[in-house]
């Protein structure tokens, strides 16, 4: 397609004014991206050039007050969350998508019906995994709001985008590995552990990076199930709120500008990470060559 | 011994497999027990399309803000839409590509920043620009619309690209040899071809406009009562259910329930329209 669609400036110029339709979209396409591109930059550029200087020791204090307005508790509780909603949420999704690749056989009437909840799952909005978070674990379980009620809550929401990225690192794995394993006289547990998994493990970490990504991210499904007090709980069962309640409170508070602003850069940062390790676990399948 | 094992792991994985099954059972359930007495005892038809919401006074009408949820997604989709189908044949047709592995990671990035620190971002930029230019508070249907386009940016982009792409790369070759120019035949035969993936991608942002509640909550403005203008404040479900939350008993949190069951039950509708589309793409 490159060398056939190979002109010269002029010549396209020449083109485009005999078909000014073109010379349009043409205009259009590249305005747009630009566009795209441009709220991106000026987004993260804004928040880092005015957060920056705010970023001191003090935000970094071990207790949080109203004079430092640390981050830090909330910071480590970011931590505990993520470390919990993926011990929940990492063994079940990985499970199922076994499950779903490696046990079912094809045209399962059952496989189906997992693979349409899974969808379900992943276009319901977090405001409603809080209310049921709420309803179930802090109300009907009587965990009040907790560290564990908040980490049952977002391991159901981030169930679906583990299990989906796990089923998808399973089945590229070349069934010509099952096959040899299967010759070689292993049963079908020890081939999915010591062969397909080992085989898979950097797109399943690339998922569950994503999802590590999308629970510190969240907010709506946590202020009613895990809360909002700012300090580091002594145990699972009481209230800590992660960096984006954090800043949500504090955003919506309105008297600590600059160190909203500043904790906005902390989560840039590491969601910034986070993407980067992300697509580097993701390179590792396609040994680099994929785009 | 190893028989035994093996079936055992096979059950194992079996109730792993269960478990997202179980958990949006548990989810309607749950929800729905909760939220639908509520709208049986305020009258379904006050409920839905009552235009009054006075929790002190016991009269819960959540019309107006299923007016504003529809109007500020449809406003995300007027500003989103036109932007991110044209990014996304930027990507997939006109992105030499050196630049297209700079692109693609910035467009996850978009994507990846969390729902707060774009609600901060619209709160410090966008609500201060629309005050000046319109005047007002600035917190309006607009500025939440504006916001909201931008956040769906990354689902049209990516939904719409991989659409785009699927499309035989004999269409455009075809579109070439007949003397169309490169933009005519990725306008006039790549994008009608992919036009029901486009459309899925489309369907998507909706769903994640719809449910987007920090963000909104931050800019919107928040009044509860019936949208008055693009330049007036607005309160959608998502940002009814988490204002009042906190304080709400009896009645009061039950109508706020039941407004969660509305939104569910708009998202499971968005949902298997995607499902549908997408069946049909492929």
């Amino acid at each position: 397609m490159d060398t056939i669609n190979r002109r010269t400036f002029r010549q396209r110029m020449v083109s485009y004014r005999r078909d000014p339709a073109s010379f349009i979209l043409f205009l259009l396409v590249y305005t747009c991206a630009a566009l795209t591109i441009g709220v991106l930059l000026f987004l993260i550029g804004y928040i880092l050039v005015k957060g920056a200087p705010y970023l001191d020791a003090s935000l970094f204090a071990l207790k949080y007050d109203s004079t430092n307005v640390s981050l830090f508790p909330a910071l480590i509780n970011t931590v505990t969350m993520t470390l919990l909603s993926l011990m929940i949420a990492a063994p079940v999704g990985i499970f199922s998508a076994v499950y779903l690749v490696e046990y079912a056989k094809r045209g399962n009437r059952f496989v189906g019906i997992i693979r349409m909840t899974a969808e379900t799952l992943s276009g319901i909005p977090s405001i409603v995994y809080g209310l049921f978070g709420f309803l179930f674990f802090v109300t009907v379980l009587k965990w009040g709001y907790s560290l564990l009620a908040g980490a049952f809550t977002l391991a159901i929401m981030i169930l679906p985008l583990i299990m989906r990225t796990t089923e998808e690192a399973l089945l590229a794995v070349s069934d010509a590995y099952r096959e040899g394993s299967f010759g070689l006289g292993a049963g079908r547990l020890r081939t999915v552990f010591r062969i397909v998994l080992p085989c898979a493990v950097p797109g399943i970490l690339a998922g569950v990076i994503l999802a590590v990504g999308r629970i510190v991210g969240e907010t709506a499904a946590l202020i009613y199930t895990a809360g909002t007090v700012a300090k580091i709980p002594s145990d699972l069962l009481s209230s800590g709120r992660t960096l984006s309640v954090h800043m949500y409170a504090l955003a919506s508070e309105g008297l600590h500008v600059g160190q909203s602003y500043a904790t906005a850069v902390v989560l840039l940062i590491i969601v910034v990470g986070i993407n980067a390790l992300s697509a580097f676990a993701a390179k590792k399948i396609t040994g680099g060559k994929g785009v | 011994m190893k028989r035994y094992k093996e079936g055992l792991m096979k059950f194992v994985f079996f109730i792993a497999a269960c478990t997202s099954v179980l958990a949006v059972a548990l989810i309607c359930a749950f929800l729905f027990a909760n939220g639908v007495p509520a709208i049986f005892k305020i009258g379904a038809a006050d409920f839905l399309l009552g235009k009054v919401w006075t929790p002190n006074n016991d009269i819960y009408g959540i019309w107006p803000m299923i007016l504003g949820s529809v109007y500020v997604t449809a406003g995300a989709i007027i500003a989103g839409v036109p932007v991110g189908i044209l990014t996304a044949v930027f990507m997939a047709r006109f992105c030499p590509k050196r630049i297209y592995k700079i692109i693609k990671p910035a467009i996850e990035l978009l994507a990846g920043i969390p729902s707060v620190v774009y609600g901060f971002f619209g709160l410090v930029v966008v609500v201060p620009y629309v005050r000046e230019i319109f005047g007002g508070t600035g917190s309006t249907m607009l500025t939440a619309s504006v916001l909201l386009g931008i956040m769906i940016l990354p689902t049209i982009v990516g939904v719409s690209e991989s659409a785009i792409r699927a499309v035989p790369q004999t269409y455009y070759e075809g579109a070439l040899a007949l003397g169309a120019s490169h933009e005519r035949s990725v306008f006039s035969v790549l994008l009608p071809a992919a036009k029901s993936g486009i459309f899925a991608g489309v369907i998507l942002g909706v769903g994640r406009a719809i449910g987007e509640t920090m963000a909104v909550i931050m800019v919107a403005g928040n009044q509860a009562r019936m949208p008055a203008g693009f330049l007036k404040g607005v309160r959608t479900m998502t940002a009814n259910i988490v204002i009042e939350m906190g304080y709400a008993t009896d009645l009061h949190r039950e109508a706020l329930i039941a407004t969660g069951v509305v939104l569910f039950v708009f998202i499971l509708l968005i949902n298997i329209s995607f499902s549908l589309l997408k069946r049909r793409m492929l």
